[in-house]
């Protein structure tokens, strides 16, 4: 029998329905007095040198209230990266300053390099084509590819840094002679060389910011599109503007999707508070979707061979991996992050693998920079992995079902600790690839192939078996990996007068359903309705401090600093009750909503508590604070992590290259589950980003820099019938070891798991087919690809 | 956008003389136009509405040809067209989503001429005839290459003229992203001969395929058809497809329009 609320209750999500009835709040929404538009000038190309500005014929332009230029900035802070990345040599990372406005040079076609400030959009419009018509850039030989960029030492992107590398990085370098010398030993070495595409994050809405400030107090308040507003908090005021963190308010209200691409602090956000400072009034900013796709942090964008040793009968002996990864022209907040720490230690996959070692060099481009996006290194780690045992199988004729189940780490093996750095605390891949079979009956494929060959179409079965490293993070182990953060979550519950009850927390729902998931955890543990608990999240003057949501780690992280504040709720309330119930503290027992002393029927209601708790008149003053409120900062102790089998079948059509998903099954391993009906939406959201990274979306430069798929014209996005009626289930649960829920993380799952599922299931469609030449085509696959890929015999 | 001045005429003479200005441009449905001009790439000093012109909507049957006006709406096309000429009420129906085939029409698409768009292939296929303010154009003269027409500074398309063949059908395969025609073909038969019209393909913009007509007018049937592909020289080639893989797609999607032509 479900639930119909609490832990386990498929609750309807509650914010659903101001967003499906036009009553959100976003930024753009929020309209001040007195307000100014601010417009960018943005480079169209992407190198040059910027020469001159002339901005004299703008500012006698109607309207025109300010014109910035980089030279307005040149002497506050950079935007910094969160983490240092040390190269195998033991050198820092190259970290070129980020400024608030392209001064110098412009580094790629959209970076800001001027913003105009005027009484009205149009009027600001105008203003930004006559500050680009007045301004001369020359023209420098751009730098697209990453292995020229690496190869050519006198074209630089940053002139300060020889061969555009940021960093030169193994992990673990200790593994490398070890995996050297077994996979020149091994029976068989599988080689692929892969790309990861680069994706564009196409938020539906676009990043957005206002600015103001109050003379009278001095203080600033920053409304802005951001799934970390105190970490947004923290950048601008320690690093980029000086501001000091309590003069400055920043509110991320109802936020129209993120994947990663709202993480980050960008430039836009401290040009609107310099604005209004110097205006005095507020200055309000929204991207417009050209400006999305040229200046968003992009993902992915890895170009990776992979190496997999084994036995004869593919037992893994050893991996290695060369990567070169693009952080475009700067570095984004997370960018060094992505493709290290966050793909270099999934390497090992749900495997029992010897040996592994993992070199990445990442690269400056004239590109947009590039962070982390839904999965953010594990679905390139994923993807590589599950895309290269798929091969082996092909090489060594063997089953990819077999071969990865006598390959998985098994149950009574956990915790376990693999030769990339992790210690898996729990999972059952076993369970999970039997629960995945049986829901894609495996035993009628053939019929099914037989039946999509006399409509014409190849069909072929995909498999891909994951784990993913998510919560983020253990503080320690973040910083000994280079973190410049704490990556714990706080919260604050508030027992009002009343008994109903306020939940800030420091974590951000845009779009994940926090507030019908935290209400129900609070609900379990109080027995108060879900409908009398508040969640209170986004705004840095409401909530005590806060690293946001990001890395799956919103529940995992966010949901257990609730948990443990209101542990102390019911700790300070047993005392409460004790004196009102003139017992010891010891046999206060807590349950169903009701403070009683164990074994009588002596009780006092939650509500009865709160009450005595503001209105103090029969209370233990002496020894207890009134009140009924609680923070609690909770630090994880490890990552969390969820795991899973996923099965892909594909018609490809013979005649036109067009693949089509057919099927696709889900089965995860999310520890506990909150909320049923959310963990399910989720995994669809993630599985349609995974099918649309595999089927669809090709963001490309050319040789010039500039971005061709820079609109919906050109870049494919994944649409409702181009993904299948999904299959999902999460019934095999192995909880958590070490967060007080049990629960591991599902927000970036299907992302991670899906794209090799899918890509295998291609490559197996067209070997049935009698294309057996085709041995990898890289993403999207879309259906030119595959048609060229048959042809190419 | 930059600002623009509007003027919505209710005869085509008024809208002939309100476009007899330099800076004037007719605006129909605006599907390409008013991205266009959002995006500041195209500035019109004043956009001269052709939807409130009450003899230029309509799907009407005059004989063995199905007359359509200019402003007339695809989504009304799909829906009065069946009848008369079915592969074109189809073609009309699958033209972009619900808003855009609410909002555009024929004549602005045929104006336009994208090289990609769905309507040039059912008009030249069909040997249309294109009639204008001032005259009018056989389909075989009207189409010049890309976003190039027959079409006159000012001049006006007022409707198209139809004749209704045996059998047709359109069969389209969708660049994925903005699911214009990758490559389309319509395929149209007629008493004289069958007529084949390739849109998506080519930098010439919509073309006969002439080798294709040969085959499928002695025999009306996709194994006529069989291992025939287009020419690859002057395909387009673009991140959707290389000239090769059109010039491939214009065989199997003909083929695929002359099986499911009715």
């Amino acid at each position: 029998m479900p639930k119909d609320g609490g832990i386990g209750a498929s609750s309807k999500r509650r914010e659903d329905i101001r967003f499906l009835t036009g009553r959100g709040n976003y930024t753009d929404d929020l309209s001040l007095h007195g307000q100014t538009y601010a417009v960018f000038c943005r480079s169209t190309v992407a190198h040059g040198r910027i020469v001159s500005i002339d901005t004299k014929a703008t500012a006698d332009m109607p309207g025109v209230l300010a014109i910035f230029t980089g030279e307005d900035f040149k002497d506050v802070g950079g935007n910094p990266a969160g983490w240092l990345i040390n190269s195998r040599d033991g050198t820092p990372m190259r970290e070129p300053k980020r400024p608030v406005l392209a001064h110098g040079k412009v580094r790629h076609v959209g970076d800001a390099y001027a913003a105009v400030i005027a009484e009205t959009y149009a009027q600001a419009k105008d203003a930004a084509e006559q500050v680009a018509a007045d301004t001369e850039i020359e023209e420098l030989s751009p730098i697209v590819d990453m292995a020229k960029a690496v190869a050519n030492a006198d074209n630089r992107v940053h002139d300060e840094i020889p061969d555009n590398l940021c960093f030169d990085w193994g992990w673990i370098e200790d593994n490398r002679a070890a995996v050297d010398a077994a996979i020149k030993a091994a029976p068989h070495v599988t080689t692929l060389e892969l790309i990861n595409n680069r994706l564009v994050p196409n938020a539906m809405e676009p990043r957005a910011s206002i600015g103001e400030y109050f003379p009278g107090t001095g203080d600033y308040k920053l409304t802005t599109t951001s799934q970390n507003p105190h970490l947004t908090r923290l950048l601008v005021s320690a690093f980029v503007m000086g501001i000091p963190e309590n003069k400055l308010t920043v509110v991320a209200p109802d936020v129209g999707g993120g994947f990663g691409s709202k993480i980050y602090h960008y430039g836009e956000e401290a040009l609107v508070l310099a604005a209004a400072r110097k205006l005095a009034r507020p200055v309000r900013w929204t991207a417009e979707r050209s400006e999305s796709f040229l200046s968003d942090a992009h993902g992915r964008d890895h170009v990776t061979k992979i190496e997999l040793a084994t036995d004869l009968e593919g037992n893994f002996l050893a991996i290695r991996t060369e990567t070169l990864a693009n952080v475009g022209a700067y570095l984004s907040n997370f960018s060094t992050a992505t493709p290290t720490f966050l793909h270099g230690t999934l390497m090992a996959g749900p495997y029992k693998v010897p040996s592994v070692y993992v070199n990445v060099k990442a690269v400056f481009t004239n590109t947009a920079p590039v962070d982390a996006y839904r999965g953010a290194g594990r679905p390139e780690a994923t993807y590589s992995l599950e895309r290269v045992i798929d091969k082996m199988c092909r090489e060594l004729n063997l089953n990819p079902f077999d071969v990865r189940r006598k390959n998985f780490i098994t149950p009574d093996m956990f915790p376990y600790a693999t030769p990339v750095g992790l210690n898996y605390d729990t999972g059952n891949h076993g369970a999970t690839l039997d629960k995945a079979m049986q829901m894609a009956n495996v035993a009628g494929f053939e019929a099914r192939v037989a039946d999509s060959a006399k409509r014409g179409k190849l069909r072929g079965m995909g498999l891909s078996t994951w784990v993913e490293a998510c919560g983020l993070a253990p503080s320690h182990l973040a910083g000994v990996l280079g973190s410049r953060v704490g990556l714990y979550e706080a919260a604050t519950v508030r027992v009002n007068a009343t008994g109903n009850i306020s939940v800030m927390t420091g974590a951000h729902s845009h779009g994940q359903g926090h507030e019908t998931v935290f209400a129900q955890l609070v609900s379990e543990r109080l027995g108060i309705p879900e409908s009398s608990i508040e969640i209170v999240h986004g705004d840095t003057s409401k909530i005590p401090f806060g690293m946001g949501s990001y890395g799956s780690r919103s529940l995992s992280v966010g949901g257990s600093a609730i948990d443990r504040a209101v542990d102390k709720i019911v700790a300070k309330g047993k005392k409460i009750a004790a004196h009102m119930l003139e017992a010891a503290e010891d046999d206060i027992v807590f349950a169903n909503g009701n403070f009683t002393v164990a074994g009588t029927d002596k009780a006092k209601s939650f509500g009865e508590i709160a009450f005595s708790a503001y209105v103090p008149h029969n209370y233990p003053l002496e020894t207890l604070e009134p009140g009924l409120e609680e923070t609690a900062f909770y630090d994880p102790g490890n990552f969390t992590y969820p795991a899973g089998a996923y099965l892909c079948e594909v018609e490809v059509d013979a005649d036109t290259g067009r693949v089509e998903v057919a099927e696709f099954i889900c089965a995860d391993d999310f520890g506990n589950v909150v909320n049923p009906m959310i963990v399910e939406g989720q995994v669809h959201g993630g599985v349609g980003q995974g099918i649309g990274q595999a089927l669809c979306e090709n963001t490309t430069y050319d040789e010039n820099g500039q971005l061709v798929s820079a609109s919906y014209m050109d870049y494919a996005m994944p649409r409702a019938d181009d993904v299948p009626f999904y299959n999902v289930d999460h019934s095999c649960q192995t909880p958590c070891t070490h967060n007080p829920l049990g629960v591991k993380g599902c927000g970036e799952a299907g992302a991670i798991g899906s794209p090799p599922a899918v890509v295998n299931a291609v490559i197996d469609a067209l070997h049935r087919g009698g294309y057996s030449h085709v041995k990898h085509i890289d993403m999207p696959v879309t259906p030119s690809r595959v048609w060229a890929a048959m042809q190419a015999k | 956008m930059y600002n623009f001045d509007f003027v919505k005429p209710s005869s085509v003479a008024e809208a002939v003389k309100a476009l007899s200005d330099d800076e004037a441009q007719p605006l129909s449905g605006g599907q390409t136009l008013l991205p266009s001009m959002k995006q500041r790439l195209n500035a019109p000093g004043t956009l001269v509405s052709l939807t409130g012109i009450a003899e230029l909507k309509g799907v009407k049957r005059e004989g063995d040809t199905l007359v359509i006006g200019a402003a007339t709406l695809h989504a009304t096309v799909a829906k009065e067209a069946a009848a008369h000429y079915p592969a074109l009420a189809e073609l009309a129906g699958q033209i972009g989503d619900p808003a855009v085939r609410n909002r555009g029409t024929i004549g602005g698409s045929l104006a336009n001429n994208d090289p990609s768009a769905c309507y040039p292939a059912a008009v030249l296929a069909s040997g249309a005839t294109i009639v204008t303010s001032n005259r009018e154009i056989a389909a075989d003269d009207y189409f010049q290459g890309m976003f190039t027409t027959a079409l006159e500074p000012g001049e006006i398309i007022t409707a198209v003229r139809f004749p209704i063949p045996q059998k047709a059908a359109y069969a389209k395969f969708v660049q994925p992203a903005s699911r214009f025609a990758l490559t389309g073909a319509f395929v149209a038969q007629y008493a004289d001969g069958v007529r084949v019209a390739i849109t998506g393909a080519s930098e010439g913009g919509v073309f006969r395929w002439s080798e294709g007509e040969a085959a499928l007018s002695s025999n009306f049937s996709a194994d006529a058809l069989k291992g025939m592909s287009g020419e690859a020289e002057g395909m387009i080639g673009d991140l959707h497809g290389t000239p090769a893989y059109r010039a491939h797609l214009v065989g199997v999607m003909t083929r695929r329009a002359v099986s499911a032509a009715h």
